[in-house]
């Protein structure tokens, strides 16, 4: 499942990021890599964008990113 | 080592919101002189710290999160660094993290101490880590590390003493020549740093603060537009109330009471009369001098930027000030995302368009937060031609007010409604692409008082620094062009345009001439004019989207290049000559 997919207050766990070099060196710099355990904490009405926390950053990020984050709820 | 000291630099690196900029004005204490070196790529701040009798120059390199740069912002910081270590003078680096996000933080780290330089490594945030259950190490991090680790809380000064006094004990980490294989791949640098983390770090659980939960709140989409409504209508509520205060209780009586008495005996001195008596005091009736009439540098020309906008301009950063330290705004980029995507921008350009209210300059330079040219071209563009800065809009507070609220609401629905329609056309028409958000978003913060007074201080410093004397030229540049007849020249080259389609009288080009250097002046100008509500409103629109000031432009020009700035000249007269047409026919 996507990150776009979970519901909001699910925990998970990131396990595919599915994107290019510069989306992965991006993610990867705000602490979204694989492995790490992310909470979705809210979504914008049509498809605006998402925030969830990765440790104690909160980050906010579009549909479209969110889609290529693969996660598996815990 | 005092005297050896004072030879290098501190350059301050670390991740966004870490609390650099907190640390720089500690170190730099109370005699800082904060100076934004603008060349055509690099920006960055500078200051001294006081080392007994010498001083030793710091630097604040804007936040990277890596040293490969993923963003244009970044790609100005990495240049910075890079200039830094190339310097022959040993410059030492401090690295500041914020401790609430040890792990994140420590990539950077990672990237410092593999490029093999002076380095003190600076946990920010101390305290507040203790809040949210992360106790970490210090000791154990620095043995691993091999650099100084310093604890601190930049905002109220705690451990910077220690961190002055371990300056020279900055070193280069022995880190990766204690571990055997020295090419390491991407991959065992994080497990690398999770190693780290695990030895140093113990995060005990913590239920959601308050501050989350307000967060939550604020980004939710209806609690979330009502936090907006209210803090945006009681931003502008403080705004009034300060900046309208200050004038009638404290600047006009000043001026009144002080300065009118001075000025008439200046003008006793001249007889009342004489080319130069015009310019610096200006007309003077019945032995009384109107300071929005006369025109004259010394009336007119101190008037209007110390008792009608300098009042604003204090209100307004105030409420900015206390506006960015919360770490609200990103949150009301969230909010409003999906509107400005249709605009081709994302919801994080609102915070250049908040800046432009202020003054355009910063707003302009702001808009490097926007990854590519086309949000750039977009967001520059729109702020140019709809954002009024808070210098003209306390003019047209000032001059539309006597015809009621109405003709001031008129003028900023207006400027609104460009703003929506230019941006769907842009949105359509101009090329690139205008990438989803993906941002960190600070936590809520009590601002801290002492800091965003300083901050207040320095953009009013700014702002009379800046202001001021271009406001005097203004003044000085009016009279000259009315002596030599220029704007009767000028008047009746263009009034077919001025007069025939927007309705208003031909000496209004004298006002679009001086708005190039200053758009408040230029909006005083058309007081002698005695100009109807209609026309006042169509000037007041018009004055604000034709053409950015010069200071604006410059900056502009800088940012956008040669070929963009010509476009987005186009786009402003174009939609000024219509949006003039339309208002003439409309209202």
């Amino acid at each position: 499942m996507s990150l776009k997919e979970i519901q909001i207050g699910d925990k998970a766990k990131v396990i595919k990021l599915n994107g290019g070099l510069m989306f992965k060196k991006r993610a990867e710099a705000l602490g979204i890599r694989v492995g790490s355990m992310i909470e979705k904490r809210s979504a914008q009405f049509m498809n605006g964008p998402i925030t969830i926390k990765v440790g104690n950053t909160n980050i906010a990020l579009g549909v479209g990113m969110a889609e290529k984050i693969i996660v598996e709820v815990l | 080592m005092n005297k050896k000291l004072t030879n290098k630099k501190l350059m301050l690196i670390g991740n966004p919101n870490v609390g650099k900029s907190a640390i720089f004005s500690r170190l730099t204490g109370v005699k800082v002189i904060v100076s934004n070196y603008h060349g055509t790529t690099v920006e960055y701040t500078k200051g001294y710290l006081k080392l007994g009798d010498d001083r030793m120059e710091i630097v604040d390199i804007p936040g990277i999160y890596s040293l490969e740069p993923t963003m244009k912002a970044e790609e100005i910081a990495v240049k910075i660094f890079e200039e830094a270590v190339k310097e022959k003078n040993e410059n030492i680096f401090i690295n500041v993290i914020d401790s609430t996000n040890l792990e994140r933080n420590l990539n950077l780290t990672y990237e410092l101490i593999k490029r093999d330089i002076p380095l003190i490594v600076v946990l920010n945030f101390w305290d507040e880590a203790g809040h949210t259950g992360v106790s970490i190490n210090r000791e154990k991090l620095e043995n691993i590390l091999g650099v100084p680790v310093i604890t601190t809380c930049g905002i109220t000064g705690e451990g910077i003493k220690s961190l002055v006094d371990n300056l020279h004990n900055a070193k280069r980490s022995n880190f990766i020549s204690k571990r055997i294989s020295k090419d390491i791949t991407e991959k065992s640098k994080w497990e690398q740093i999770g190693e780290i983390i695990e030895q140093v770090q113990k995060l005990k659980h913590r239920h959601h603060t308050i501050g989350e939960k307000l967060s939550d709140f604020s980004i939710h989409p209806l609690s979330g537009l009502l936090v907006a409504i209210i803090v945006l209508g009681l931003s502008f509520s403080i705004i009034r109330l300060i900046g309208e205060s200050l004038i009638t209780y404290l600047l006009e009586p000043m001026f009144e009471n002080y300065w009118t008495p001075v000025l008439l005996k200046i003008s006793a001195l001249f007889n009342g009369n004489g080319i130069l008596h015009d310019i610096l005091i200006g007309q003077v009736i019945d032995g009384k001098i109107s300071y929005l009439d006369s025109m004259g540098m010394l009336s007119t020309g101190l008037f209007v930027p110390i008792a009608m906008i300098l009042p604003y301009i204090t209100a307004f950063y105030f409420v900015l000030s206390f506006l960015e330290d919360s770490g609200y705004l990103p949150r009301l980029g969230i909010l409003v995302d999906n509107l400005m995507h249709k605009l081709g921008i994302h919801g994080l350009a609102i915070i250049p368009m908040l800046l432009g209210i202020g003054c355009n300059v910063p707003g302009a330079l702001s808009t490097r937060m926007l990854e590519t040219r086309r949000e750039k071209f977009i967001a520059s563009t729109l702020m140019a031609i709809a954002v009024p800065c808070m210098a003209q809009i306390a003019m047209i507070f000032g001059l539309l007010g006597r015809y009621g609220l109405k003709a001031i609401i008129i003028v900023f629905v207006v400027l609104f409604v460009v703003w929506v329609i230019l941006g769907l056309l842009m949105n359509k028409f101009v090329k690139g692409t205008s990438p989803e958000i993906f941002t960190e978003i600070p936590p809520y913060r009590i601002p801290y008082f002492k800091s965003l007074l300083k901050k207040l201080w320095m953009r009013i410093v700014w702002f009379i620094k800046e202001a001021v004397p271009y406001v005097l030229l203004g003044v000085l540049i009016i009279n000259i062009l009315y002596v030599l007849h220029v704007i009767d020249f000028l008047g009746n080259l263009v009034g077919p345009i001025i007069t025939g389609l927007m309705g208003l009288p031909k000496e209004t080009v004298g006002a679009l001439i001086v708005g190039f250097l200053r758009k408040d002046v230029a909006v005083g100008m058309l007081v002698p004019l005695g100009l109807s509500m209609k026309q006042m409103i169509i000037s007041s629109v018009i004055l604000t989207m034709y053409f950015p000031c010069i200071a604006t432009f410059t900056v502009l020009l800088k940012e956008l290049g040669t070929k963009d700035m010509v476009k987005s000249a186009t786009i402003m007269i174009l939609s000024t000559l219509i949006v003039g047409t339309i208002l003439n026919l409309v209202l």
